[in-house]
């Protein structure tokens, strides 16, 4: 399958830099920023003492666990950008669903699309970048800032004030006066008792 | 030949014109010749049938005597072309795709005109209206988009041949239906505005009507599914719906034509809504004439979207003159849709067709939103975006299911006013049902904190399922009343029930096929797909089938030549079947075509696409597209063509029954 190119040395690569920032953000806190070179040895030291604590075991362990389902996760990743975006030939469809062989984007697409997931691009930068080489109409959806939110927050704000205005519709019909002709408990007969019965009807048929 | 086309269509216009403008002033003037003069005018219009028959048929002749000197038949046919084919040449292109137009609406125009004694004045009014737009229809194909136009210079030997993404069978019913259903609401327009026109006392018009809008309502689901249907088969993408501007523009009528069937039962039965029905229906008339002008203005564009071209112009001037005389008569004539009745309670049959209503318009909303944003952002912001599957599925997933909670609560409440408890009784286990196949599914594996999407198919499946048993549970109370009185079995009690009141149930039977569909839309969640490159004897697993590639050729033909692989299908250790996924190049257009290869079962289909041949290698590249429950899609829309039929038909005993009886029988329509 062309997007489940598996490249699990590149997400455990991608993982080990993760974990040695947060390493590095770790001691930062705990000794301060601003320190000079030999404070950076002190700091070699109590980062060793900080692995060898059990909870910072499991911590690692945790993320060395978390790192390999990402590996595992490269292909969901593709799978899930790809269908964020659109093929730029012309199709008018979603990149991964673009069929046309030979196709003279959807191929170079897809591929551009497996390396940045490889090099560890996250998603927001993997499709910033084909948006600045493809131009926004690669975006298969509007993005949600500036005036594309508008796109997002429409549909909600008529299904809110078109809920609003049902429900005071309801009430002002509720509570609209029945309007009762005088001495209107009068027995019924002919015409209207047969007036009456078709509501009945009416009402109970459907 | 192109001479007597252009000639029947001028007679057409003449005709047409006639129709509507002496029938105008037959309803103006009020004389004694007035009846003589609308007389004429409704023959006019009989014959214009006759005339835009006769300009379809001269296309259609063109098209199979190969004659090139016409320009449409040169550029949508070809000698090789069979012959079903150049019969659908007539609708392929833009201008014989009007003449078509223009030709259903003549149709559509020739019964009411027939039927005119069923109410002389009303009819009447009708029949001007549609007069009106075939006015339109016929200057446009006589002064903008000429079908019988004719090549300059020397006679092409052949023609350039249909588009090949054209030429498979359902495309030979797909676009009469969806015509038929775009066309055929302009006659509850006609007969709507009519009655607003003349102030037309009580809801006749309305009943007058209801067989039509059902009728119209039917094609025009049969139109937009066998659409799916067709895109799902020869497009190759796996999929059925792209939320396409061209596939948009047929669901927004269908929605609001939708909420129009259920909200006028509110005017019928109390009296109310009359204004919102009115509009209602206007809009959905107006919506049908906007999808014609999105697919043929290049406003937006669109995989299967006709050239663009300046008819456009006429499109927008035609809506505004619709939009201006409805509203006008709407200023004049409103206080003649006062409501009636008041609403009584918020738990009631008349309020849940209030929210139907409403969430089918967002529905719709979303749609017009979501098509024309790019137009939008393009003028505010100067950047064309594109508004595809991810945007609209999100947005109009949680309406559908509100949708489907509601059809499921709906048939439930009574008119006027349903009480908690009356509710609770119907709705217990139902719902209790509902619950037990969420938790079955959840057993099963099914994972709804995984991802939003796996949320929303097991909510689609319990709402379905909760949907399916006030069905089902309407059904079987009402038949083992009738059951009591008779001595019927069940399942002919039930139908007994149905033809008692076929319209009610005949609308439960497309509930029940509303919500197969929605269950066949659940299953795509668990769409999986592989690409391979396939030799001899290479293999491909995917789910629980393996498929292994016997052989790969070509052939050839006069109209196309071709490639395709031979797969043996293995599940579970045994063949199952063989698939014959090819791919097309058709000579006169030089374009190619998929023919995709899908073994279709309830539980998933197996859609093998044959992508093409490496250059290198010389061997295919095979895509196989696992999608589950899609099987579910078709046969609900069978079950809803079969409701909508069952809604149709005469109820078999007459409603009027003595009142003691009836106080018996009132149990059968069950939470009334």
């Amino acid at each position: 399958m062309r997007i489940e190119a598996n490249v699990p040395a590149d997400s455990l690569f991608v993982s080990s830099r993760l974990l040695s920032s947060r390493a590095k953000r770790g001691i930062w806190v705990r000794r301060g920023a601003g320190e000079d070179q030999d404070s950076s040895s002190l700091a070699l030291l109590g980062m060793t003492r900080w692995f060898l604590r059990p909870g910072a075991r499991l911590i690692l362990l945790a993320l060395a666990v978390f790192a390999l389902l990402g590996a595992g996760d490269q292909s969901a990743r593709v799978n899930d950008l790809g269908h964020r975006m659109m093929c730029v030939c012309g199709c008018n469809q979603i990149l991964l669903e673009c069929n046309h062989v030979g196709c003279a984007y959807s191929d170079r697409m897809r591929a551009e699309l497996i390396a940045a997931v490889d090099r560890g691009d996250n998603d927001d930068m993997t499709l910033q970048v084909f948006v600045q080489k493809y131009g926004t109409t690669v975006m298969a959806a509007p993005t949600k800032t500036g005036f594309n939110r508008v796109a997002w927050i429409m549909p909600y704000l008529v299904l809110v004030l078109g809920l609003t205005m049902v429900t005071l519709i309801v009430r002002a019909w509720r509570s609209r006066p029945l309007v009762l002709p005088v001495g209107a408990v009068a027995a019924v007969h002919g015409a209207e008792l047969e007036h009456f019965r078709d509501q009945a009807r009416k009402d109970t048929e459907v | 030949m192109s001479q007597i086309g252009s000639f029947a269509l001028l007679l057409a216009l003449a005709l047409s014109a006639y129709s509507f403008l002496g029938g105008l002033l037959a309803l103006v003037i009020k004389g004694a010749g007035s009846a003589r003069l609308g007389e004429t005018a409704r023959r006019a219009g009989v014959a214009t049938f006759a005339v835009v028959l006769l300009a379809a048929a001269v296309l259609v002749m063109a098209a199979f005597q190969n004659d090139f000197s016409i320009a449409y038949i040169f550029h949508h046919s070809n000698r090789e072309l069979p012959a079903p084919y150049k019969f659908a040449t007539l609708w392929s292109g833009q201008e014989g795709s009007l003449l078509f137009w223009a030709l259903l609406l003549s149709a559509y125009g020739l019964v009411l005109r027939l039927r005119y004694k069923t109410d002389v004045r009303l009819f009447a009014h009708a029949s001007v209206i549609i007069a009106a737009v075939q006015v339109f229809f016929l200057l446009l194909l006589n002064f903008a988009a000429h079908p019988f136009a004719v090549m300059q210079g020397s006679l092409p030997p052949d023609g350039n041949g249909l588009n090949p993404l054209l030429q498979y069978p359902e495309m030979v019913i797909h676009p009469p239906m969806l015509y038929l259903g775009y066309v055929g609401f302009t006659v509850p327009f006609a007969f709507a505005l009519a009655a607003l026109i003349m102030r037309y006392p009580g809801e006749k018009w309305i009943q007058i009507t209801r067989r039509w809008t059902m009728v119209t309502w039917g094609f025009l689901t049969c139109g937009v599914f066998l659409g799916a249907h067709w895109a799902y088969s020869v497009l190759g993408w796996g999929g059925y719906w792209g939320w396409d501007p061209v596939e948009n523009a047929s669901l927004m009528p269908w929605l609001t034509g939708t909420a129009f069937l259920h909200s006028v039962m509110m005017q019928e039965k109390r009296g109310m809504l009359k204004t919102w029905n009115m509009w209602l229906i206007f809009s959905t008339f107006m919506l049908s004439i906007f999808g014609t002008f999105l697919t043929r203005s290049g406003v937006v564009s669109s995989v299967h979207a006709f050239a663009q071209s300046s008819i456009g112009d006429w499109f927008v001037a035609f809506l505004a003159i619709i939009f201006a005389t409805c509203l006008i008569f709407y200023v004049k004539n409103r206080s003649h849709l006062r409501t009636e009745h008041k609403l009584e309670s918020l738990i009631s049959r008349e309020s849940s067709f209030l929210f139907n209503n409403l969430l089918l318009l967002v529905a719709c909303f979303t749609v017009l939103w979501g098509t024309l944003f790019p137009v939008l952002s393009e003028w505010v912001q100067g950047t064309k975006v594109t508004v595809g599957p991810p945007f609209f599925n999100r947005v109009n997933v949680p309406v559908a299911l509100l949708l489907l909670l509601l059809t499921a609560v709906g048939p439930l409440l009574a008119w006027r006013r349903t009480s908690v408890e009356s509710l609770k009784r119907n709705f217990l286990w139902p719902a209790i049902g509902a619950l037990v196949t969420g938790v079955v599914l959840i057993a099963l594996g099914m994972k709804p904190w995984k991802d939003v999407s796996y949320f929303y198919s097991l909510m689609t499946i319990m709402l379905s399922a909760l949907v399916a048993l006030t069905v089902i549970s309407e059904f079987v109370r009402g038949g083992r009343v009738i059951g009591r009185h008779t001595g019927q079995n069940l399942f002919a009690s039930m139908v007994q029930l149905a033809h008692r009141n076929t319209r009610r149930y005949g609308g439960y039977i497309v509930h029940f096929g509303v919500i197969v569909i929605m269950i066949g839309f659940a299953g795509a969640v668990f769409n999986q797909d592989k690409e391979q490159e396939m030799g001899f004897g290479d293999k491909m697993t995917i789910g629980a089938y393996t498929l292994v590639c016997q052989s790969y050729t070509q052939d050839d033909n006069p109209n196309y030549g071709s490639e395709w692989a031979v797969l043996n299908v293995f599940k579970g250790g045994k063949q199952i079947a063989t698939l014959n996924p090819e791919r097309r190049f058709y000579k006169a257009s030089q374009q190619t075509s998929t023919m995709v290869a899908n073994r279709s079962t309830p539980q998933e289909d197996l859609y093998v696409v044959y992508e093409g041949q490496n250059l290198d290698s010389g061997r295919p590249i095979i895509k196989v597209h696992l999608n589950p429950l899609v099987m579910w899609i078709w046969v609900g829309v069978w079950i809803i063509i079969a409701g909508t039929v069952v809604a149709l038909i005469p109820n078999a005993i007459p409603v009027r029954v003595p009142a003691p009886a009836r106080m018996r029988a009132e149990p059968v329509g069950a939470g009334d």
